[in-house]
């Protein structure tokens, strides 16, 4: 294995983090805090608690995972299509790297990213309420195996993508509509029978829920079919980010 | 250890539109030597080099560089190759010296700020070794990818078109340093469209047309084989047409009447002497006479014409 290459690449993507940081990290924290304080603080106020936790709670995990997701995604999507924009992908394509060293480099990178921004994020909401997580390590597992899961999928629309507008097509149309029907802002418990069946198509409902139940313990899923979720997102981005390297999908000529 | 570092054996590449770039390629590139593959644009020379340096997947047909398979031991195998492309691809936010020290650790080397400090001053590039790569002109990134390319220590070097838009000065610079790393051992393949200076700097010539090798030879026994040369003869006084005892195929008179062109092959019985004497016989006067061989330019113009 060739850990000096991973980790120069591993480095190389942390620094396009911290080389811009207003925009990498201050802005989605601001975005979340204005979300925070508009539905938690202000609207929350007025609703009554979810399963005995406040609706200020409530969102907490929704919005972390929210930020999560579509920072994972965003920052390995760019990552892997910006080399590609500008002619440097032969660096990593002719130098002793693997495919799998070449993903992990990108992939560990922007969950470290979007995990750095979801405790920030955690932080921030601390100055509005109290927010205690009954289970610590599994809401860190679950939010550090969401981050790597939508990393991959980053990657692959990073490779599929041949313009900006492919790039931000996934996080604007897709991502961010599903984040929202994914039960940030309300347990799927409370949708017509008919609609609660449609959001569980809709892997976030499993992200979030398996986050909110590390924080709180309560959950519209069980936590074991969360996590297996996620288990197979991320199996599933492997296999397609392997079969585009195999074959140079959009990579290679 | 095998005089041939690199190994090509019936590569073949087509495109996904068809297009054919590469056929039944057979190349053989020895241990220590420069060899320029020269080439019409759209040849193949590119999609050639990147086969051998992974960018390009072949359709058929084997590699190796060092020995090494290039896609089954692909590690070992570029670990060996230093790679300078054509087009100017650089990231625009690092500066120049991170910009050298991750191309080293993509390679799986530790840091060396030794080397790192040598290759800069080598290309003249330690005053810039903080500033941004977007702030360079477009020959001083030429040199920061060429500062790339050799800091993972390469025994084999590919220049693509290295000197394509860069002042005389920094390519003169390009070919002392090219010549330094021969002299160190390394192998360079390059391809360019100064075809003087592969006539000035290579070992061996390649000639590659429509994804074909067409000719592979020592630079020296190429131009004996295809080159001539010319004997000038100035004339003392106007000559108003050739003499009838001329062979027109091998001499020709200037406009002015003030020179005669003789056109030869070194590695044949040349007749310059039967010419003179012939010359001298009919009275015609020469005040001097010079010779000068035919380019590798030329040669190289009359093989792709001939074949095309």
């Amino acid at each position: 294995m060739n850990i000096i290459g991973l980790k120069t690449l591993y480095l190389k993507e942390m620094s396009r983090t911290f080389r811009v940081p207003g925009q990498t990290l201050l802005s989605p924290v601001l975005t979340t805090a204005l979300y925070f304080i508009v539905f938690g603080s202000a609207v929350g106020t007025q609703l009554g608690s979810i399963d005995g936790v406040s609706y200020a709670q409530y969102i907490v995990p929704g919005l972390i995972m929210m930020a999560l997701l579509t920072n994972a995604l965003s920052a390995a999507s760019s990552g892997i299509y910006f080399p590609k924009f500008i002619g440097t992908k032969y660096e990593l394509l002719s130098a002793p790297l693997s495919y799998l060293e070449i993903t992990l480099g990108f992939a560990l990178a922007s969950a470290s990213r979007a995990m750095i921004i979801s405790v920030i994020i955690y932080l921030v909401s601390l100055f509005f309420t109290p927010i205690p997580i009954e289970h610590p390590l599994l809401a860190l597992l679950f939010a550090s195996l969401t981050a790597f899961a939508f990393s991959l999928f980053g990657l692959v629309i990073g490779i599929w993508a041949d313009s900006f507008e492919k790039l931000s097509i996934f996080p604007v149309l897709i991502i961010t509509p599903l984040s929202f029907l994914g039960g940030i802002f309300y347990s799927i418990d409370i949708l017509p029978p008919l609609w609660q069946k449609l959001s569980l198509i809709n892997p976030i409902v499993y992200m979030i829920s398996g986050l909110r139940w590390s924080f709180f313990g309560i959950t519209d899923i069980n936590p074991l079919i969360s996590f297996g979720m996620i288990c197979i997102f991320t199996v599933a981005c492997s296999l397609v980010l392997s079969w585009m390297f195999r074959t140079g999908y959009r990579i290679k000529s | 250890m095998s005089k041939d570092i690199i190994v090509i054996e019936e590569l073949d590449k087509v495109y996904d539109n068809d297009f054919k770039a590469l056929s039944k390629i057979n190349l053989s590139i020895r241990r220590g030597e420069i060899f320029a593959l020269l080439g019409a644009n759209g040849a193949g020379k590119t999609t050639l080099i990147g086969v051998v340096c992974g960018l390009v997947n072949a359709t058929s047909g084997t590699v190796t560089v060092g020995g090494y398979d290039h896609v089954k031991n692909y590690r070992s195998a570029r670990s060996l190759i230093g790679l300078v492309p054509q087009e100017l691809y650089l990231d625009p936010f690092l500066n120049v010296m991170e910009t050298l020290a991750i191309a080293r650790g993509f390679y799986g080397k530790k840091p060396d700020k030794k080397l790192l400090e040598q290759v800069l001053r080598d290309l003249s590039l330690w005053e810039k070794k903080d500033d941004k790569v977007q702030q360079l002109s477009g020959g001083m990134k030429r040199r920061v990818l060429i500062g790339k390319a050799l800091m993972n220590e390469p025994e084999v070097l590919f220049l693509d078109e290295p000197t394509a838009g860069v002042d005389v000065d920094l390519r003169r610079g390009m070919w002392e340093l090219v010549s330094k790393l021969k002299e160190r051992g390394t192998t360079i393949i390059l391809t360019t469209h100064y075809i003087e200076e592969a006539q000035d700097m290579a070992d061996r010539i390649g000639v590659i047309i429509d994804g074909q090798i067409s000719l592979v030879e020592e630079k020296e026994t190429l131009m004996k084989q295809f080159g001539g040369k010319n004997l000038k003869i100035h004339l003392a006084e106007k000559l108003q047409k050739l003499p009838r005892w001329c062979d027109e195929g091998n001499l020709t008179l200037s406009e002015d009447g003030m020179t005669l062109t003789y056109t030869y092959k070194a590695s044949e019985s040349t007749g310059i002497t039967a010419l003179l004497t012939q010359l001298k016989e009919e009275g015609i006067n020469m005040v001097d006479l010079s010779t000068e061989e035919t380019s590798l330019e030329e040669i190289f113009v009359n093989l792709t014409h001939n074949d095309s």
